[in-house]
């Protein structure tokens, strides 16, 4: 990474209904972490409750918000970051993509998993992000390996 | 739902997509307006694809409003203070 300020990023959690949420996000964590970017995670308390279980350490998870909260700031100019991951495998994680992709400057990822994957990310084709997407629920190894491409190229 | 749980709201739809929440105002609303997502309404920020479309009609505002784990639904409330705001802010559509 290259610059002298320390880059930051926002992972948006979605409702974690579907299993492989969790694992992904705590990977890209520590992708992150390792790439010496700052991370700020959003969620519902359920969303939250689960991720700050995995990590009782804080080996992973450093700064975590109420989602609507962090919406808000966002909207009202008061929080952002470098990058933005939001996680989507339904149609309220398609209208949370399109909501970032306004009240955001960051460059917008979305990381699109579940049985329903191509639709969703098809959804976001008219939405300005990157779209991560890796089918199935259960099995997080395929969304690793399209993480690992992407942050492979980001700095 | 924040502020809105204390409001005395109706769902008019639920789990529609946001092209069926603004279909549903340019068809039942005699006057809309079109506003950003993240734009804040009765304590809450809408979170939605574009267009999102408020309406108003005899002094209610309907709009939609998304849960992460619920999907989106179509809300009518009475307006209050929030129509003028919402006329101001707002571009107008109709």
């Amino acid at each position: 990474m290259t610059g002298d300020e320390k880059k930051t990023a926002l992972i948006v959690l979605g409702c974690p209904q579907v299993p492989i949420q969790t694992s992904a996000a705590l990977y890209l964590l520590s992708r992150l972490a390792d790439m010496g970017v700052a991370t700020t995670v959003a969620g519902t308390k359920a969303a939250r409750s689960l991720i700050e279980v995995a990590d009782p350490g804080r080996h992973y998870l450093q700064e975590i918000i109420d989602l609507d909260m962090c919406i808000q700031r966002m909207a009202e100019k008061e929080f952002d970051t470098d990058l933005c991951f939001t996680f989507v495998h339904n149609d309220a994680g398609v209208a949370y993509t399109a909501t970032m992709a306004v009240i955001s400057g960051a460059e917008l990822f979305a990381v699109i998993f579940g049985g329903e994957a191509e639709e969703r990310a098809a959804e976001l084709e008219e939405t300005a992000c990157r779209r991560i997407t890796a089918k199935g629920s259960h099995n997080p190894l395929p969304m690793k390996r399209r993480l690992d491409e992407v942050l492979d190229g980001l700095y | 739902m924040g502020c809105i749980e204390s409001l005395k709201y109706e769902v008019l739809m639920r789990h529609v997509s946001f092209k069926e929440a603004a279909d549903y105002v340019r068809k039942n609303c005699s006057e809309y307006y079109e506003v950003p997502p993240g734009f804040r309404i009765f304590d809450v920020n809408i979170i939605g694809v574009p267009p999102v479309l408020i309406g108003i009609n005899s002094g209610m505002i309907t709009f939609p409003f998304t849960k992460p784990c619920h999907g989106t639904f179509l809300l009518r409330l009475p307006g209050g203070d929030e129509i003028e705001r919402v006329r101001k802010v707002g571009k107008v559509v109709r």
